[in-house]
């Protein structure tokens, strides 16, 4: 092991959907404190990938080692332990639409914890507070809230419970440029006040740079490449600079039809 | 293509699916003893289905009971045993068409809406995020719907029973001119506990059956909108032939006790 503690440690990761190998074969290695920014277009596996992480998917082989527990055999007590670790902000936000704003913030006390609805309330209020938005907006329901609003929940809920480790599949998408700045502050901001190990996917190169302590490119359910975000200029992959640079020619090509 | 191997393959889809189902309630089964127990979540279906359902299930039971009253009245017409029609009409009601018809029109409105919105968290990833904030979906989601259904139908085919005599009575005394106190009073020596309680067992289990359809097709739905469309309607369908399949072998048992 190397002088910096790794908080998640990946080794071999294999995944298929029938005959589709989504994941074939991923080393991963995050630091604790770190974050780490996985990039990729479009069904390169990124989010199974994350899932997997996250307990949600049964990876086929291969290790997950989080802070000292292999969690690939995802057996009850393994998700258990991931939930209680982790928080994770999805891609389309993921509120629950049959509760208000803070019901929401405060799910895992309220529901997991059995904390009295007052305090979670003032401790969901907290949270939005953390992540801009006023008390008031507590009280809405989910489907009153704009775009950008519903991503702010959603980052305040997945930071109600103080995880270790935080999950972002594709924070920014769907923002306009200038909201999206505001969410990868925010995400900055929070990250690095919890002292947590941050995972992001997203092909939104504005976002990676911003919040990235390292890149790792996911190409054909591999990692192709891994760096510093200064480094992916000049990568010398050719496959890393067609992607940053945004080009159709190049020697990734696009699959325009699913397999 | 060959009619045998089509036959075996659609009846080995059929258990397969049977048993998923299976599967799917007894893990929920399971999640209420090893609790927690979400109250709220219980008590806003129970709400939703039960209280919210006594239009429907009243109107359908008047109206049941008002067109009983006159197909009996007609056919017995035929051998002069008109007098019986209170006693025929209340055994109608409370052992098969107040559960039955109370049944399908709860399917209707509940199972329908449990698949959609169950789906549709499916399809925004709700149901994930719930996992991911230790929260067991079939304990939150599923087991409540299916405890409030089994609870709520009973009760709400008790007042489809009233309504349906009741609308028995309407036509009876005053389109075919019979006596309202005579009326009543047959119905009341002539029906017995036993018929009441097979009509309410009845009842308890298509409540289960309703919302077990309703949680596993909105839970395993997949592919957005179109899966959503989809699983509701195999859940109505579903959970309509589970009624009246269930009736047949459930009053084949009951009319032994």
């Amino acid at each position: 092991m190397s002088e910096a503690k790794k908080k998640i440690h990946v080794r071999g990761l294999k995944k298929a959907f029938g005959s589709n190998e989504v994941l074939r074969g991923i080393d991963l290695d995050v630091e604790d404190g770190k974050s780490m920014v996985i990039i990729g277009g479009s069904g390169s596996g990124k989010s199974v990938l994350i899932k997997c992480l996250l307990g949600v998917i049964k990876p086929d082989s291969g290790v997950i080692d989080i802070d000292g527990r292999n969690i690939s055999r995802h057996t009850s007590a393994d998700q258990r332990y991931m939930s209680r670790k982790s928080g994770m902000l999805f891609q389309g936000s993921a509120l629950f639409d049959s509760l208000p704003v803070w019901e929401n913030i405060a799910f895992r006390l309220l529901y997991a914890e059995k904390k009295p609805r007052k305090a979670a309330k003032e401790k969901a209020i907290e949270c939005l507070a953390l992540v801009g938005l006023s008390p008031e907006v507590g009280d809405l329901s989910p489907s009153e809230l704009s775009g950008g609003m519903k991503k702010r929940v959603s980052l305040a809920r997945a930071i109600a419970s103080d995880p270790e480790i935080i999950f972002f599949d594709e924070p920014t998408t769907g923002l306009d440029p200038i909201m999206a700045d505001v969410i990868n502050n925010l995400i900055l901001e929070r990250v690095k006040a919890l002292g947590a190990t941050a995972i992001s996917i997203t092909h939104d190169m504005a976002s990676a740079r911003k919040i990235a302590d390292d890149i790792a490119m996911l190409y054909q359910g591999q990692i192709i490449w891994r760096g510093k975000p200064e480094e992916m200029e000049n990568s010398g992959n050719p496959m890393v600079d067609q992607f940053v640079h945004g080009r159709a020619e190049g020697p990734i090509q696009m699959q325009v039809k699913r397999r | 293509m060959n009619p045998f191997a089509t036959t075996g393959r659609l009846t080995l889809d059929a258990v397969a699916e049977i048993g998923r189902i299976a599967q799917f309630a007894a893990r929920s089964g399971a999640s209420l003893f090893t609790g927690p127990f979400f109250s709220r979540a219980f008590w806003s279906a129970f709400l939703r289905i039960g209280y919210a359902s006594l239009p429907v299930v009243g109107l359908t039971a008047i109206f049941t009971g008002a067109a009983l009253a006159l197909n009996i009245y007609d056919g017995s017409l035929r051998f002069n045993a008109e007098s019986f029609l209170p006693q025929i009409v209340g055994v109608s009601i409370v052992r098969e068409l107040g559960p039955v018809s109370a049944a399908l029109m709860v399917a209707g409105r509940c199972a329908s809406a449990m698949a959609a919105e169950i789906g549709a968290m499916r399809a925004s990833e709700q149901i994930d995020a719930m996992s991911t904030l230790s929260v067991n979906p079939m304990g939150y989601l599923v087991a409540p719907r299916i405890l409030a259904t089994t609870i709520a139908l009973p009760l709400l085919v008790l007042v489809a029973d009233i309504i349906g005599i009741y609308g028995g009575y309407l036509v009876a005394v005053y389109a075919l001119d019979f006596s309202g106190p005579a009326y009543i009073r047959n119905i009341d020596q002539f029906l017995q506990n036993r018929d009441i309680i097979s009509g309410l067992i009845k009842a308890g289990v298509f409540g289960f059956l309703i919302a077990l359809m309703g949680c596993y097709y909105g839970y395993y739905s997949r592919g957005g909108a179109q899966g959503v469309g989809s699983s509701t309607r195999t859940a109505v369908v579903a959970s309509a032939v589970a009624i009246l399949a269930s009736n047949y072998f459930m009053t084949s048992l009951l009319v032994e006790i």
